[in-house]
């Protein structure tokens, strides 16, 4: 049956909340209207007042709220409105969600589920479409997920409710309404095993998230340049799935790794730096990030110049030294 | 309200219509000075039928355990120097504010403490050494919280306040009568979680009691640059949380209002905020120079308001407490401060290996890669220990 990612994702809270009682829902606007991308669309109707509800607005009270429940033995499922208004709750998530089982020797876990709507291409104004994943992957004691696909959504969902460690959870806002066929409940592969979404010979696109249509979208360009790419999606950020990616671009031996987030010191350099190490001898190429610019996310009017899109990939692709002749982009330097 | 009944029973039916409700605020206001009990020098004040005095056994017992908690205080400020604790915030002066509030919940009820509360976690049952385990250097908290119900002390600002809202929240929606008191200074009063923590305890009505620790110095800021309001107990009114101001170095008061803070939570009325008016006798920490922002005078003048001091004299004026038993309690002291040292001195093993337990449930591909590494490097040195 076709569906979204947002009715996907609505369903995935809404089973949790019948499979088990100690899962609660809030957050800015998850009641009565369902949240502004209506993922929570009906639960309160449903499952009434006490299970999912709305807070005031207070994006560090909820997430510390939160961990006082989860201390309390619930497992709450909170969410963020936007990307950018997460950033209040930080500390909460940093100082005492990531660090509370460690500083408890596991006594005190904190199951809890941060929704996070991120990334752009929607034509949001300002503070509405950053890609925060980095901050949160360089969190130790945090995991962080990422879903592309519908079914995915739905499966990465459920299992992050029932993980034992609190987990950020990274929704591609572009992704919402994009409909594909699935077929719901579903559980695909568990966390920290990514998965290659399209086979290839001759190179490895590694994305996540809003990235992985994009990456798809190049591989199918790209056979008409005779490349035929392999995608790779890794899905859950942390914890992170070596063994697939390295086993992909050992087969290949070039790689590309494309993130939607400005790419200086983000997940994208840690993925093509692990690549690197992991498959020196195999590569016929240096590892190539292709990222969004540097850049404050820019206005609805110019969001496409910041975003990687298929151009951009292919471009990258097509400087994998398939003449084994040097970089001529680093050539002058 | 400024009309009296008389004048509204003379009014017109015109006038009538334009006499004020009563201020819905007024009722959270605290009193405009702080509730005491007992008088600096120990003698009773004209008791309160608001704040009954707490029973002699428990006074008594409040006495015992401010006797122990400052010797354990001291002798933890000694350790500091004698390299045994990397670092040390005592709260020595404020033992009133560190027993009294313990004293007030149960031991099912969820404490919230920052570091400063060391004495409290002590006056709350918790094995000393078990307390200090994160101020000794070591990477954890010491002890179980779900087996103390007591939160790890916590060292960022405030933002404890808004765990004890959830977990207050969390408790009442389980069905458990459970109360949360979460500790907090003056300084940390102006960041954003206690206002999140306090205004979310409101709006849910989840039993918390917020305590304020008044001790005038946020290191070394001085508390007019925290705040204008009248006192810290102002702040609750603003989230239609009742509130109260209590002097921090009279032990009968703290108690009396820390307990009618908590019966207030425990009958479903939502949070309660109190503020007492203390002082830090040590500097913020072994490592601070006090001197350096706050003039002697000053810290002789609250050495004459010493809660210690005033309890006693209380006690042994109504009978409670006579030499031998004071002699008895300052004898268990020592042998408490006798037993930490001893245990305080042997040097705890550490294992490099464990900084990867708990990081995650399960550890991560990536952190069992880093363990083996680390158990290698340590394997290798100690070869060569072997070796030289």
């Amino acid at each position: 049956m076709a569906t979204t990612m947002a009715k996907a994702l609505n369903t995935a809270l809404a089973d949790a909340l019948a499979a088990d009682d100690r899962v609660v829902v809030f957050g800015e606007d998850v009641g009565a209207l369902g949240g502004v991308f209506r993922i929570t669309d009906g639960l309160q109707a449903r499952f009434g007042e006490n299970r999912c509800f709305d807070t005031p607005l207070a994006e560090a009270g909820i997430v510390g709220f939160a961990v006082g429940m989860a201390m309390s033995g619930l497992r709450p499922v909170v969410e963020m409105q936007f990307d950018a208004f997460a950033y209040p709750a930080f500390e909460q998530i940093a100082s005492h969600v990531a660090k509370l089982r460690n500083r408890t020797r596991g006594a005190l876990s904190v199951p809890i589920v941060i929704r996070v709507p991120y990334a752009g291409g929607i034509g949001g104004v300002e503070h509405h479409c950053d890609s925060s994943e980095a901050y949160y992957a360089h969190t130790p004691g945090l995991k962080v997920v990422t879903p592309a696909t519908v079914d995915d959504a739905y499966s990465l969902l459920r299992e992050a409710i029932e993980d034992p460690d609190p987990v950020v959870f990274m929704e591609p806002k572009k992704l919402y309404f994009a409909s594909a066929e699935a077929s719901l409940p579903t559980r695909n592969e568990p966390f920290g095993r990514a998965v290659v979404r399209r086979p290839g010979r001759d190179a490895t696109l590694v994305a996540y998230g809003p990235a992985v249509p994009v990456a798809l979208e190049a591989a199918e360009a790209a056979r008409e340049e005779g490349w035929d790419l392999e995608v790779v999606d890794v899905r859950t950020i942390v914890p992170f799935d070596d063994e697939t990616i390295t086993a992909s671009v050992r087969r290949t031996g070039r790689c590309v790794v494309i993130q939607e987030a400005p790419g200086f010191a983000g997940v994208g350099a840690e993925i093509a730096a692990r690549v690197q190490e992991r498959c020196f001898h195999a590569l016929h190429a240096p590892v190539l990030r292709v990222a969004g610019l540097d850049i404050p996310y820019p206005a609805p009017m110019l969001e496409h110049t910041h975003l990687p899109g298929v151009d951009r990939v292919l471009d990258a692709v097509a400087r994998l030294q398939w003449d084994d002749q040097p970089d001529a982009r680093w050539a002058a330097a | 309200m400024t009309t009296t009944p008389q004048a509204v029973r003379r009014a017109s039916p015109r006038t009538r219509r334009t006499v004020t409700p009563p201020d819905p605020a007024r009722s959270l206001l605290p009193d405009a000075e702080p509730v005491r009990l007992l008088a600096e020098n120990g003698t009773p004040l004209p008791a309160r039928s608001d704040y009954p005095e707490p029973p002699a056994e428990v006074l008594r017992e409040l006495y015992r355990r401010m006797v122990l908690g400052r010797r354990f205080d001291t002798q933890a400020t000694a350790l500091t120097k004698q390299g045994r604790l990397a670092v040390y915030p005592s709260s020595r002066g404020q033992e009133a504010c560190q027993v009294g509030a313990v004293l007030a919940v149960r031991d099912t009820d969820w404490v919230f403490p920052t570091y400063r509360e060391s004495m409290a976690l002590v006056a709350r049952g918790i094995d000393p050494v078990e307390v200090l385990t994160l101020l000794r250097g070591d990477w954890h908290c010491g002890y179980d919280p779900t087996e103390v119900r007591t939160a790890p002390q916590c060292t960022p600002l405030a933002t404890q306040c808004v765990h004890a809202a959830g977990l207050a929240h969390g408790e009442a929606y389980q069905g458990r009568d459970t109360v949360a008191l979460a500790f907090i200074g003056d300084g940390a009063t102006s960041e954003g979680d206690f206002h999140e923590g306090i205004n979310f305890a409101a709006v849910f009505k989840a039993p918390v009691v917020y305590f304020v620790q008044n001790n005038k110095y946020a290191i070394s800021v001085p508390l007019s640059r925290q705040t204008a309001a009248p006192s810290l107990a102002y702040k609750g009114v603003g989230y239609g949380v009742p509130s109260e101001q209590v002097d921090g170095n009279d032990p009968v008061a703290v108690l009396a209002v820390l307990t009618r803070a908590v019966a207030h939570a425990r009958a479903g009325k939502g949070p309660f905020l109190v503020e007492a008016h203390t002082y830090r006798m040590e500097p913020h920490t072994n490592a601070d120079d006090a001197t350096r922002y706050r003039d002697g005078a000053e810290v002789d003048a609250w050495r004459d308001r010493d809660p210690v001091a005033r309890l006693e004299t209380y006690l042994r004026a109504r009978g409670v407490l006579d030499d031998a038993a004071i002699a008895e309690i300052a004898a268990q002291a020592e042998a408490y401060a006798a037993e930490l040292r001893t245990r305080m001195n042997e040097q705890p093993t550490v294992d490099p290996l464990s900084l990867f337990d708990h990081v995650y449930a399960e550890p991560t591909p990536q952190l069992i890669e880093q363990r083996e590494q680390v158990r290698a490097e340590l394997a290798a040195a100690h070869a060569e220990e072997g070796d030289a």
